[in-house]
């Protein structure tokens, strides 16, 4: 970011901290960024002519004596349709090697959207996977979370999602990504011919971690852009929320507030609503949703993070590895989406809630029979049934590489269903079965 | 009403997050609201904490940009909402502005907009005459407001008896006309129009007597009407870890309840579920009068993304005007969804103004805060004779489901009705997923509502409650026996218990929150279901083996449940009662 004429500098830094600096200052406005010493800075408080700043990139080596640069503004991000396609760091500066983008200034953090103008969410995301679209349907304008333990493949799911799902923008804002994994996104991304229709901002593990703090705010600046002046429906990916949650915390913490539950800033629900609740349908058309993924530190949902942001979400989508197909799936138990009974049986076809409800179910009855079987008991005809279609019904649909329409995993489920169970095993209701059953000569 | 003749002005000082430090140059009174002056905008505050010359303001909006020597105006007033025709149907935020007027897409910081419409020409006749003598929260006249007598009441801040001078005829006005002139005892003249102020901290206490709660509300909820039933004029709250089903039962109370007014207080939750309410409620008719929803209900929005100390704001709001349709006579629901983004706020601004924190860092006067606001809900008789009530229900957003938390523990001490959501219960999908062994009614052991239940409902009504809940205590210890000692180790009777238990869950309690008609249930409809399922309690069955009480009941439960899914009295019922009456006969001992 060049300096310009007018500007207010100052030289004389009063105290340094890991993450801030205070100095004596006059005429700085709330949230103002400054640079300081090279390092984009944020006006956090003001007392009197006192001005603390918020340094993103640390405060390492800077001395007392260092250049502070406001620039009588908020943090902003330049948005047109010269995004697309391009990969920014957390300020919004290209990484490609690119150009800078021209196009209009808009504020980051902006305002939220009158409840009264928003529309219900009632259009469909097919992602091709069936975990998702066929248990957990995804629906413009929803935000919902991956909760994953940091070994499972979630920024491998994310990208299939992105690249499936009929969005007009994808949006993706990195967060501590490792570069191994930005350099994965990038590939897939290019090999896929799907770069210009996505737009990166990236925090890599390289670089300093308060710098995360900007990342969602930028992606959904650019995502209102599109959204808004160009009625697109965008998604938003946003990976890890864990490691933003983190960053809110150093930074509370450096400012001696006292933290509340597991050293979280008592504010981290309203931090993270802020961000979440940007996921909107317009009622012209164009649409934000979003999805995330908030790692969790051995499964433990109790924790604030995912605590809060469940909360927050509509719904939450679980991994997991399935021994008995060697796949990872699309937990169908305790994942959930709240808005899907939006779409499911209208925008898809009218057998899908039950045959998703049927589904579960005997996927349930399968894993009391597991558990029977582990404790040594006998086995019925009907428990050994619902285990060879629990290992079908992994297998063919709710592994995470399936990649079929909706009707396919439909009919799908009626094969599965009619292989290994009668038609009074299923409890679908019968007009239903007499029009979905499959035809076998052989079944009842 | 009188207004300050020098406004005291200040300038800002310091500025951390959205607490501003300001100095002022006169008085300043504690929560007393005050703007500060932006070149486009004036930013509502409001005083929490006095120093001196230096007042700790909150700002009801982003601080974004704003500057050491800002000015700031104060109002001379605490924060008050204002009261008159036309309340009803609106969508407000937490500070009583119209979100329907407001332009644009997006929330412009500073934007006000006016609560009532000023225009709107109403149907107004009188209901007192000249020379009355009269008090604040006397009725003056009445317009009819969608469909309810709304009445044009004494201005509540006057204090002393005043004397009707002149009272406008039957005909039509504007709220801002004047409908009344009344004069004191020292002869001054006093203009009453249709809208008054209030401020929203202070409870309108213009009752003569607020006794306890002796009536039941009925909400159509069988896990409440019969199990834990809520007074007219009572308190409750929802506790619940998410995915748990607050909401929807939150909702399902706002659609069933037999109350006059509705008014929900989204406070700090999701906007699409606000939504969802602007989207069905306009569509959706109640079910007593045929109107549509939306027409007895006020919808006060704070959702999670709008500015966090409005939130506070939010609920004193929606609790004012409910106060306000109380001294009319009407009978108020008023719910809350979720007092603990309220408690957050709270917490917030204790942090910033460096209080010494509590546990889990709230204030230390949450709890105080969470009584007295649950205080002001209740059933009054007011000065002439007639009654009003608000019913005040809470959700509690427990932080990891956690019921030991300070805001759940805050509200048990506060609200009288307890309705405790399991985790377990949602994951069975056993909706709604309100505890029956963990929940609790206090308004049980009022012997006045004792008495109203056997008057209104039956003789034996409150001794087939405790009947259930002790059935219902049976059964889960016997499934805990069978879980221990297993399906063979145990008595077959431990199964009977256990499945005796299982069908009063069955088809008392789970309710299905989407259907039609198993939404509803009216109390004669409850207690005809109540009995049935307490004489088949009482029956004696003969098995030999307990696999055959399992399949048993499971039948039992089916055409049970199919009776909840018919329209009550109907042939398809009366079909599904006799092929109930035939499976009873199998194995009745």
């Amino acid at each position: 970011m060049e300096t310009q004429a007018f500007q207010k500098i100052y030289t004389r830094i009063e105290q340094i901290t890991k993450a801030t600096i205070t100095l004596h200052a006059t005429g700085v406005g709330n949230e103002e960024i400054a640079l300081v010493h090279g390092r984009l800075a944020q006006v956090v408080k003001i007392i009197g002519d006192e001005v603390t700043l918020q340094v993103f990139g640390g405060t390492e080596g800077i001395p007392n004596n260092a250049e502070v640069i406001f620039f009588g503004r908020s943090a902003n991000l330049k948005v047109g349709d010269e995004l697309a396609g391009r990969f920014f760091n957390a300020y919004g500066e290209p990484i490609d090697g690119g150009p800078e983008v021209e196009g209009e200034e808009v504020e980051i953090g902006g305002p939220t959207v009158n409840p009264v103008r928003r529309l219900q969410p009632s259009e469909f995301i097919p992602t091709g996977i069936a975990g998702i679209d066929l248990n957990n349907a995804l629906v413009t304008g929803q935000k919902i979370p991956f909760f994953a333990d940091p070994d499972q493949p979630y920024n491998q799911v994310m990208s299939m999602v992105a690249l499936r799902a009929q969005a007009d923008k994808i949006i993706l804002g990195g967060m501590g990504l490792t570069n191994d994994d930005y350099l994965f996104y990038k590939n897939v991304f290019d090999n896929a011919g799907a770069l210009d229709r996505i737009v990166s901002f990236v925090n890599t593990t390289e670089n300093p971690s308060v710098e995360r703090l900007l990342v969602p705010d930028m992606c959904l600046s650019a995502a209102e852009h599109f959204a808004v002046e160009k009625n697109q429906k965008v998604l938003v990916l946003l990976t890890d929320m864990t490691l933003f949650a983190d960053a809110l915390s150093i930074v509370s913490n450096r400012m001696d507030q006292i933290p509340s539950k597991d050293s979280m800033p008592g504010s981290l629900y309203s931090d993270l609503a802020k961000i979440y609740e940007k996921a909107v349908q317009f009622p012209e058309g164009g649409s934000i949703t979003i999805v995330a993924v908030t790692t969790l530190s051995g499964g433990d949902i109790t924790h604030a993070i995912p605590d809060n942001t469940g909360y927050i979400t509509e719904g939450q989508l679980f991994l997991r590895n399935d021994t008995d197909v060697s796949k990872v799936i699309v937990d169908p138990f305790r994942s959930l989406s709240r808005l899907k009974q939006l779409v499911i049986g209208k925008k898809t076809r009218e057998d899908h809630p039950q045959v998703m409800n049927a589904a579960i179910r005997l996927f349930a009855d399968a894993s009391n029979a597991k558990t029977k079987l582990e404790n040594g008991f006998d086995l019925t005809d009907y428990d050994e049934r619902t285990l060879d279609f629990a290992r079908d019904y992994s297998e063919k649909l709710l592994a995470i590489d399936v990649n079929i329409e909706v009707d396919e995993m439909l009919d799908t489920a009626w094969e599965l269903f009619d292989k290994h169970f009668k038609r009074s095993e299923v409890s679908v209701k019968k007009d239903l079965v007499d029009k979905y059953w499959p035809n076998n000569p052989d079944s009842e | 009403m009188s207004k300050k003749d020098n406004i005291t002005k200040g300038k800002i000082t310091g500025i951390i997050a959205n607490l501003v430090v300001v100095e002022a140059d006169g008085p300043v009174q504690q929560n007393e609201i005050c703007y500060i002056l932006q070149e486009d905008s004036r930013l509502m505050s409001e005083v929490i904490k006095v120093m001196g010359k230096s007042a700790y303001i909150q700002a009801f909006e982003s601080t974004r940009g704003l500057k050491v020597g800002d000015q700031v105006e104060f109002a001379g007033h605490m924060l008050e909402v204002n009261l008159g025709p036309g309340i009803l149907s609106r969508n407000y935020d937490g500070l009583q502005n119209d979100l329907d007027r407001m332009e644009g897409l997006f929330l412009r910081r500073g934007a006000q907009t006016d609560a009532l419409d000023h225009e709107k020409k109403w149907e107004y006749k009188p209901l007192a005459s000249e020379g009355d003598k009269v008090s604040a929260g006397d009725w003056l006249g009445e317009v009819t407001e969608n469909w309810l007598p709304h009445k044009i009441m004494v201005p509540f801040k006057l204090e002393g008896k005043y004397t009707i001078k002149s009272l406008a005829g039957e005909g039509q006005y504007t709220v801002d006309d004047t409908i009344a002139v009344l004069t004191d005892e020292d002869e001054r003249e006093i203009e009453v129009t249709m809208v008054q102020q209030w401020p929203v901290k202070i409870p309108i206490k213009k009752y003569r007597e607020k006794p306890r709660p002796f009536k039941l509300l009925e909400t159509g909820i069988r896990t409440i009407d019969t199990l834990n039933p809520i007074g007219e004029g009572g308190t409750g709250f929802i506790p619940g870890p998410f995915g748990s089903g607050k909401t929807v039962l939150q909702h399902a109370l706002s659609k069933q309840a037999e109350a006059d007014m509705i008014i929900m207080a989204a406070c700090g939750e999701r906007a699409n579920e606000v939504v969802e309410i602007f989207t069905e409620f306009p569509e959706l008719e109640d079910p007593r009068t045929g109107r549509k929803l939306m027409e007895r209900t006020t919808i006060i929005a704070n959702t999670s993304n709008m500015p966090v100390a409005a939130r506070e704001a939010s609920v004193y709001t929606a609790m004012t005007i409910a106060e306000y349709y109380r001294a009319m006579g009407m009978k108020i629901l008023l719910l809350a969804d979720s007092t603990s983004r309220w408690a957050q706020a709270l917490r917030e601004m204790s942090n910033r103004m460096e209080e010494l924190p509590g546990p889990d860092a709230y204030p230390m006067d949450l709890t105080a805060i969470i009584s007295s606001f649950y205080s002001r809900a209740g059933y009054v008789y007011l000065n002439n004779g007639e009654t009003g009530s608000i019913t005040f229900i809470g959700t509690v957003s427990p932080a990891g489901g956690n019921l030991k938390e300070p805001v759940t523990e805050a509200t048990k001490k506060a609200a009288r009705c307890f309705y405790a959501l399991s985790q377990d219960r949602a994951d069975s999908k056993r909706y709604p997923a309100v505890d029956p062994i963990d929940s609790y009614s206090k308004y049980l052991e009022y012997p006045e509502l004792e008495d109203y239940l056997k008057k209104n409902i039956d003789e034996k009504w409150p001794s087939l409650i405790q009947l259930m809940k002790d059935a219902l205590l049976r059964g889960r210890e016997a499934s805990e026996q069978i879980n221990i000692l297993g399906d063979d180790g145990v008595p077959v009777d431990y199964h009977i218990t256990f499945w005796k238990s299982e069908l009063m869950d069955f088809v008392v309690l789970q309710q299905d929150a989407f259907d039609p008609i198993d939404a509803q249930t009216s109390i004669e409809r409850q207690k005809y279901m109540l009995e049935k399922v307490i004489d088949i309690y009482h029956m004696d069955f003969t098995f030999e083996h307990f696999e055959e009480v399992n399949e048993y009941f499971k039948r039992l439960i089916d055409e049970l449940r199919q009776m909840n899914y018919s329209e009550f009295q109907s042939d398809k019922f009366h079909q599904f009662e006799k092929e109930l009456e035939k499976i009873i006969e199998e194995r009745k001992a």
